[in-house]
């Protein structure tokens, strides 16, 4: 898929209300580090999720204007993968130093868990299986609506 | 009318006619949707549907177990695109290294791209569990008219002695053109000198058998002038240096190149394409997001003067920039074997012993001469649509138009402009329909583009009913078990 700019946000969007629910569902009860009560702990995994979902439209603005520079106005299918890692930093610090005070500081195990496994299997999805009950999808440029 | 005349008529609600790889594609689509093969037909002169696309890549040095030049999710034989032909090949011929490149293209690695033979046994898998061939109606479409009750009449001529008249007619209510490339276009000095001397030997078009070029270098020595490019050119050299270096030949290549691309080129750093050594890069014979991404949605929104300018700011000629065709070139050119030049040819001539000479005139005056024993034309198939029966008259007769670039006008949807009946529909897809609302029509994801727009509008007309979510996954896994639709 070789998203538009609407097409970005309502992919990143659609794939973390879906896949990013499904693999916070699953992991954050065998996450390592933090204790306390399960309910406050899926809390803080669903926060973990709207963040990336906040901090993800001002994400996709950046690369949108960063794709620009690129004549076939496309997003090659690593740099899906690999823009998790200033993602994850900047979300990382900004939980840390909490500015964003709703959500109690996270262990760095946990944190990091989570988020790259949410990661890594929403851009897999991205990359294929979406394209199974969606098959207007990829022709959009990644919009779902 | 027809009747009268003793033309037999047949009743089919949907005629395709061409039976290359758009009807291939467009009932494909329309099966999977849900409409029986009772309903359907498609009129050919050729036996499967890949039979003219095989013959060309052959033609132009792609043998099946040769790399097309195709994005590994653009799967003709799977509107789903998924799995990839990476991950099947990948899978297939135990190779981790595809998944690789495919994982890191084309940042690190060439872009992956599939074998000719992959896709074609794919085709064939795909066409028999769609039925393709009870569909499969032998012959050649002569006109497609209007009814005065709605609907279009179809005429075909069958092949000699499979019907008991002349010609037969189609009568339905939807009708899909898509007959591929109207023919080749020679250069206009190649064809000047192919008439005037008769020879069709040593001034070929790529996309021709030219084999015989290949086995006179191999006994002797010799020299080719190559003109143009794009990605036929790069398939003729890597083949000329192929041959070369297997079997230890003499071969002399002069490459002229019309517009020498000497680096990066555009007019601003926003639309920047690279190049280099004569040659424009371009991963795919469009830029990517033309099928799906920003490019796509723009040219959707544009119209007349507009759109064309478009179409010219992200066309011209160009080819995949790949690391062996590199080598081989960078090779040449040291080895004083390759020669790239800018120029355009003012006549070709024979010499009295039986060669060719090239009267090419550069940008900055000088004329060269260069002599060679043949000469391998390989700037495209690219024919004015007029040349095509079936277009002709239905610029004619059949109320169509031409677009801002001169082809077929077509709808966002791929109805042609003007030519609708009473409550049918005439649509066409693929090259004949290039510089419309999608630009990438004469490519494998562009023809699966164009048939979901058709098959979503014979939804909106009750045709068939508009794959959801739900049917398109259970046709997904009907699709990988390989069982019926």
């Amino acid at each position: 898929m070789v998203p538009t700019l609407l097409g970005r946000i309502q992919t990143r969007l659609f794939l973390l209300a879906t896949v990013g629910v499904i693999i916070t569902l699953l992991v954050v009860p065998v996450l390592p580090g933090p204790s306390g009560p399960l309910g406050d702990r899926y809390a803080g995994g669903f926060l973990v999720l709207v963040a990336v979902g906040v901090l993800g439209i001002v994400w996709e603005l950046i690369y949108h204007f960063l794709m620009q520079f690129r004549w076939e106005k496309d997003w090659p299918t690593l740099f899906g993968l690999l823009t998790l890692v200033p993602e994850g930093l900047v979300l990382y610090f900004l939980l840390r130093s909490s500015a964003v005070d709703f959500i109690d500081p996270v262990p760095p195990a946990a944190f990091w868990t989570h988020f790259t496994l949410v990661w890594v299997c929403m851009w897999l999805v991205a990359n294929g299986p979406m394209r199974v009950p969606f098959i207007r999808w990829r022709f959009r440029g990644g919009r779902v609506l | 009318m027809v009747a009268a005349a003793g033309i037999p008529i047949y009743d089919t609600p949907f005629l395709t006619v061409g039976g290359g790889m758009g009807s291939f594609v467009t009932l494909d689509y329309l099966r999977i949707y849900g409409v029986p093969t009772s309903q359907m037909r498609v009129v050919s002169n050729i036996d499967h549907p890949w039979q003219t696309y095989e013959f060309l890549t052959r033609c132009s040095q792609i043998p099946r177990k040769e790399r097309i030049r195709s994005d590994s999710s653009s799967r003709p034989d799977n509107l789903w695109g998924f799995p990839s032909y990476a991950l099947e090949e990948a899978w297939k011929e135990r190779k981790p290294s595809y998944l690789w490149q495919i994982l890191t293209e084309p940042l690190l690695n060439d872009y992956w791209t599939p074998r000719a033979g992959t896709v074609f046994e794919n085709l064939e898998r795909e066409a028999k569990r769609i039925g393709y061939w009870d569909m499969l109606v032998k012959g050649q479409v002569r006109m497609i008219r209007r009814r005065s009750d709605g609907g279009y009449f179809t005429v075909i001529t069958p092949p000699g002695g499979a019907a008991p008249t002349k010609r037969i007619v189609f009568r339905s209510r939807f009708v899909h053109v898509a007959v591929g490339y109207p023919g080749l276009k020679f250069l206009p000095d190649l064809q000047e000198f192919r008439t005037k001397h008769g020879d069709y030997q040593h001034v070929v078009n790529a996309y021709e058998p030219h084999e015989q070029v290949y086995e006179f270098l191999k006994t002797r020595s010799g020299t080719v002038v190559v003109r143009g490019g794009g990605i036929v050119a790069s398939r003729v050299l890597q083949r000329l240096f192929d041959d070369r270096e297997k079997l230890n030949l003499k071969t002399q290549i002069i490459h002229i190149f019309r517009t020498f691309v000497t680096g990066s080129h555009g007019p601003n750093a926003w639309s920047r394409r690279k190049g280099g050594n004569g040659w424009a890069y371009q991963g795919f014979n469009y830029p990517k997001s033309v099928w799906g991404g920003q490019l796509k949605a723009e040219m959707r929104k544009l119209e007349g003067a507009e759109r064309a300018q478009k179409y010219k700011n992200m066309g011209g000629t160009n080819t995949p920039y790949r690391r062996r065709w590199q080598e081989q070139m960078r090779a040449g050119r040291e080895g004083g074997y390759y020669h790239a030049v800018q120029g355009t040819v003012d006549r070709v001539e024979r010499t009295p012993d039986g060669k060719l000479v090239s009267y090419v005139r550069s940008g900055d005056g000088i004329v060269r001469e260069p002599v060679s024993d043949y000469i391998i034309d390989c700037t495209g198939l690219e024919a004015d649509i007029a040349e095509h029966r079936v277009f002709a008259d239905l610029l004619q007769h059949g109320g169509a138009g031409r677009n801002p670039v001169g082809r077929l006008d077509v709808e966002r949807h791929f109805e042609v402009k003007g030519t609708a009946s009473g409550d049918g529909a005439l649509y066409a897809s693929g090259s004949a329909t290039l510089g419309g609302y999608f630009p990438g029509v004469d490519t494998f994801l562009g023809l699966q583009i164009a048939a979901q727009e058709i098959a979503d509008d014979l939804a909106g007309r009750g045709f068939v009913r508009k794959m959801g979510p739900l049917r398109s996954t259970s046709q997904w896994f009907k699709w990988a078990r390989n069982s019926p639709v």
